[in-house]
């Protein structure tokens, strides 16, 4: 079926309001996450972290350690040899001869029970020399600055991201109007329920098991196997249910490592989990960015140039995390149509947390800067906000200059969806100390090739009963990318919604190949694999029938269940009679119904100036958001988000209003509420209490609304979403407290005490 | 001590120490994995995660003695679908859309539990008022409301069953 047949249709399933796939076990209380997990014999793991930002180790006695009773194994990277994670690969497991950061692994315990295990970890001696530490990026680089990794001579990490597109220096000497800012964003904690962990334990086979809420099974695999030096297929991955990651659990991590080389080490099950002060201490952050922006228009308002110079502070190594930047790239080069772009990038090793992808990845951030600045340009150029957006907005069948092929786009009906539900009137037209900003996105849709592949495999099996189970390599965080393969499976092979079962989480020797949730890309490309299977598995079934029924099977459909004649529609047979019968019947030739497919998105991986079309589609929107000042206090209430989104075609209502709702509660938390505070690189605020993330009364009245048509490339149009909502609202919260008491703050988050300083400056 | 609460229905008798809280109590002797916790090991941040009904009012069970239990009447997730039909609340939660991760899921129902069985209207003011002790990260917590809103019309005073409502 080709995918214009398949839009053409009338859909049973697609669309339609449907409960989550695992939402009876998850209000059932029937769900066990990574915390509920026991094994018998199990041992706890703890690990034992560095106090100092940047020391030397001078020795490490761990004899203690191993006096404490029930204490079953001691490690320090002297009895276990690691090999380095990390995108650059500069990120040892267990620290030698120095420390960088106050989280870095020094030894670690195997215990009966997490006590023991504390008290082993804290009856080891270390002495430390401690170096001077670096904490400020742009110090970093100075000249006798301290050096994180001696070896690099440097503190610049050898990683650019840079790029140019058309004559910027040009561009911005002939625009009527260049306005210039400096923006900046903190460090966020992702926060899940789920905190970070992994349980481990070698089976009588010599294989390594690791039930991780890892979101990326199969990168797991590989870079566990890498770090630990054993062959990746020794190793099998089992994913939990996930209570929630939002970009936490792309890497592996040096904990990951140290359980599974627990576990091989003790031969028992080896379980270590993050309570709440470790996570927010340990576990990596969302990328901060300092970041230079310039951008130039015409009198009649046209984007003409826009440079960006950014500040990537890696912390102590490298993570994915850096892969924020090229996710900027894509903001800076086709956010709006401009035609000359350049972006510089700093990427610097401090002494600082180290950073991982977070919900949006870099795009929220980039946004903030990209999006204050058009507001104050429109503003000097006395250019209703609204009307500058419409002007510049991106339009279908285009390319952006760095090359990224935008098929379907619909912006401009996104900004005046936003506009007209807001009830827009203008400039300071919202009433005393109100205030209405607006801010667009540009964001990945249909994957986005950061690895080599971007596909997802899916297997899908059709058994006697007429009973499918569809098996996708994709992993559920709590977005619905199960209730989406749900749909799209019973939607394409035509069969009710509840014979179709999801195996999406689980172990990955069963499953196939997916690169793991993030970048949005989930419903779009696991959709598309497991939409492939199961056309696969429709043309089986029909040819099954066209055989034992002595017909064509061009004359027959599957459709609600039953394989019926398209020229004589009152003949028809349950689909799994059909299936028994090719299984059963004499003369058949024993055949079962089995399909399988992998989905490798058109994309393709930039060259070495960057260029290239990284996904298979991009999501488009506008949210405008109302607020209102106190300037007593200097506190921002969000009273209203309209949030439009061109999604393509919404296949589950109740999951893209989710998605959107969400979205806007963390971009709320982002521009208003949240920073992990660092004094000389250790958290100070680790705790819910002082760590303040929305609760239900921040929240806003929220308009989640689907501007989009369906995508060519996308499963029955889908365009991936996910992290879309998260991205404009920072932006339009600061462009609406500009609109509301005239401060403009560039740096988020816009706390009180930032507005009150700016209203006190600007009365005196 | 030995203490004795009724536990979802059913008679439950226990040795707890003076220092075991409920929540470990309920997880590490009755099995009771409905209840969560975030972890916040020195003190409770109030996440909600772990919250129970004691004689239907919410309690954080982190923060709970275990021998507070004795002679009262202890809730948990595992109560509400006791005969294999999901409480109205659970149902309203699957159709809302309530639900994404799941992680807080069974603290934020039972605390809209108590609220209705209270007499909950279905104002949203109230509503939220009474589920703002439980953190959620992925809803943004309309769903939330909504779902506490259909349950609300759905067991309301009347006695009224079924309620069109719905987004």
């Amino acid at each position: 079926m080709t995918s214009v047949e398949l839009m053409a249709r009338e859909f049973s399933h697609i669309g339609s309001r449907v409960p989550k796939y695992d939402a009876p076990e998850k209000v059932s209380g029937d769900v066990q996450y990574l915390l509920d997990l026991e094994m018998p014999g199990m041992l706890h793991a703890k690990v034992l972290r560095s106090p100092y930002p940047h020391a030397r180790i001078v020795s490490v006695d761990v004899s203690g350690a191993l006096r404490v009773p029930g204490v079953v194994d001691v490690i320090t990277a002297k009895d276990v040899k690691l090999n380095n994670l990390g995108y650059l690969k500069d990120h040892p497991p267990l620290k030698w001869g120095k420390v960088r950061s106050v989280r870095d692994e020094v030894a670690a315990v195997a215990a009966v029970d997490p006590e023991r295990a504390l008290e082993a970890i804290h009856a080891i001696k270390v002495e430390y020399e401690p170096l001077p530490s670096v904490t400020d990026p742009l110090r970093a680089l100075d000249p006798g600055a301290p050096l994180v990794h001696e070896e690099f001579g440097t503190n610049r990490a050898n990683l650019d991201f840079s790029l140019e597109f058309g004559d910027v220096d040009d561009a911005i000497s002939r625009a009527d109007i260049v306005v210039e800012g400096t923006y900046s964003t903190q460090y966020v904690a992702h926060n899940p329920g789920d905190t970070m962990g992994a349980l481990a334990w070698v089976d009588a086979h010599g294989t390594l098991n690791v039930i991780a809420n890892t979101q990326t099974p199969f990168l797991y695999q590989r870079w566990l196997a890498e770090s630990l030096g054993i062959p990746a297929y020794s190793i099998r991955v089992i994913q939990p249910y996930i209570g929630g990651a939002f970009g936490r659990n792309l890497d592996v991590y040096p904990h990951d490592v140290i359980v599974a080389a627990l576990a091989m080490r003790t031969r028992r099950p080896v379980k270590l989990q993050f309570t709440r002060s470790e996570e927010l201490q340990n576990a990596p952050t969302k990328q901060p960015l300092i970041a230079r922006v310039r951008q130039g228009a015409t009198k009649d308002g046209r984007l003409v140039a826009r440079e960006v110079d950014a500040v990537i502070d890696a912390g102590a190594y490298v993570g994915w995390g850096v892969f924020d930047a090229r996710v900027m790239q894509y903001t800076v080069t086709g956010l709006y149509r401009v035609p000359a772009v350049r972006f510089r990038t700093t990427v610097v090793y401090t002494n600082n947390p180290y950073t991982a992808a977070m919900r949006s990845a870099g795009n929220s951030q980039i946004t903030f800067a990209v999006e204050s600045n058009t507001e104050e340009l429109a503003e000097r150029l006395g250019m209703d906000p609204v009307e500058f957006r419409l002007l510049n907005a991106n339009a279908p069948n285009t390319v952006t200059p760095q090359g990224a092929k935008i098929t379907t786009c619909a912006m401009s009906d996104a900004i005046k969806e936003a506009a007209r539900r807001i009830g827009w009137r203008g400039r300071h037209s919202a009433g005393p100390n109100r205030g209405i900003g607006f801010a667009c996105y540009f964001h990945v849709g249909g994957g986005a090739r950061i690895y080599r592949s971007d596909g997802c495999g899916a297997t899908l099996k059709v058994d006697d009963f007429g009973g499918v189970v569809v098996t996708v390599g994709g992993t559920e965080i709590g977005e619905g990318l199960d209730t989406g393969i749900q749909l799209i499976t019973a939607e394409a092979l035509g069969i009710p919604r509840d014979r179709v079962r999801v195996v999406i989480n689980g172990d990955s020797t069963i499953r196939l190949w997916d690169v793991g949730t993030h970048a949005s890309r989930g419903t779009f490309i696991c959709g598309n694999a497991a939409l492939r299977a199961a056309l696969d598995a429709k043309r089986q079934i029909l040819e099954g029938a066209a055989q034992l029924l002595g017909t064509q099977s061009s004359d027959l459909d599957l459709r609600d269940g039953f394989v019926y004649s398209r020229s004589d529609p009152s003949r028809r047979m349950e689909y799994d009679k059909i299936v028994r019968r090719m299984h059963f019947s004499k003369g058949a030739r024993g055949t079962v119904v089995v399909a399988s497919s992998f989905y490798e998105p058109p994309s393709e991986e930039p060259d070495d100036r960057w260029y290239g079309n990284v996904s298979a589609a991009y999501g488009f929107g506008c949210q405008a958001v109302l607020v209102e000042v106190d300037r007593e206090t200097g506190r921002v209430k969000v009273l209203k988000v309209v949030s439009a989104h061109d999604a393509g075609r919404v296949i589950n209502p109740n999951g893209f209003e989710g998605q959107v709702q969400g979205g806007v509660a963390m971009g709320i938390g982002l521009a208003l509420l949240e920073e992990l505070v660092l004094s000389d690189g250790r958290v100070v605020n680790g705790s819910f209490e002082d760590y303040r993330m929305p609760r239900i009364t921040d929240m806003p009245e929220i308009e989640a609304v689907s501007v989009g048509q369906p995508d060519p490339e996308g499963p029955f149009g889908v365009k991936g979403m996910a992290e879309s909502p998260v991205i404009p609202t920072g932006p339009a919260i600061a462009n609406a407290v500009a609109d509301a008491i005239g401060v403009r703050v560039r740096d988020l988050p816009i706390t009180p005490e930032k507005i009150w300083r700016n209203l006190s400056a600007k009365t005196q | 001590m030995r203490i004795r609460f009724e536990l979802n229905g059913s008679t439950a008798e226990v040795e707890v120490e003076p220092w075991e809280s409920l929540f470990d109590v309920l997880r590490g002797k009755f099995g009771i994995k409905s209840v969560k916790t975030a972890l916040c090991e020195n003190s409770c941040s109030a996440c909600g995660a772990c919250t129970v009904l004691m004689d239907g009012r919410p309690i954080y069970s982190v923060m709970t003695p275990a021998y507070r239990a004795d002679g009262h009447r202890i809730t948990t997730l595992e109560g509400l679908s006791a005969k294999g039909h999901l409480d109205p609340l659970q149902e309203a939660f699957l159709e809302a859309g309530a639900v994404q991760c799941g992680f807080c899921t069974s603290g934020m129902i039972l605390s809209a539990k108590a609220f209705l069985e209270g007499g909950g209207s279905p104002d949203e003011r109230e509503i939220k008022e009474a589920i703002r002790g439980n953190l959620c990260r992925c809803t943004g917590y309309v769903k939330i409301v909504d779902a506490v809103r259909m349950a609300a019309l759905r067991v309301g005073k009347e006695g009224k069953k079924e309620v069109e409502v719905g987004p």
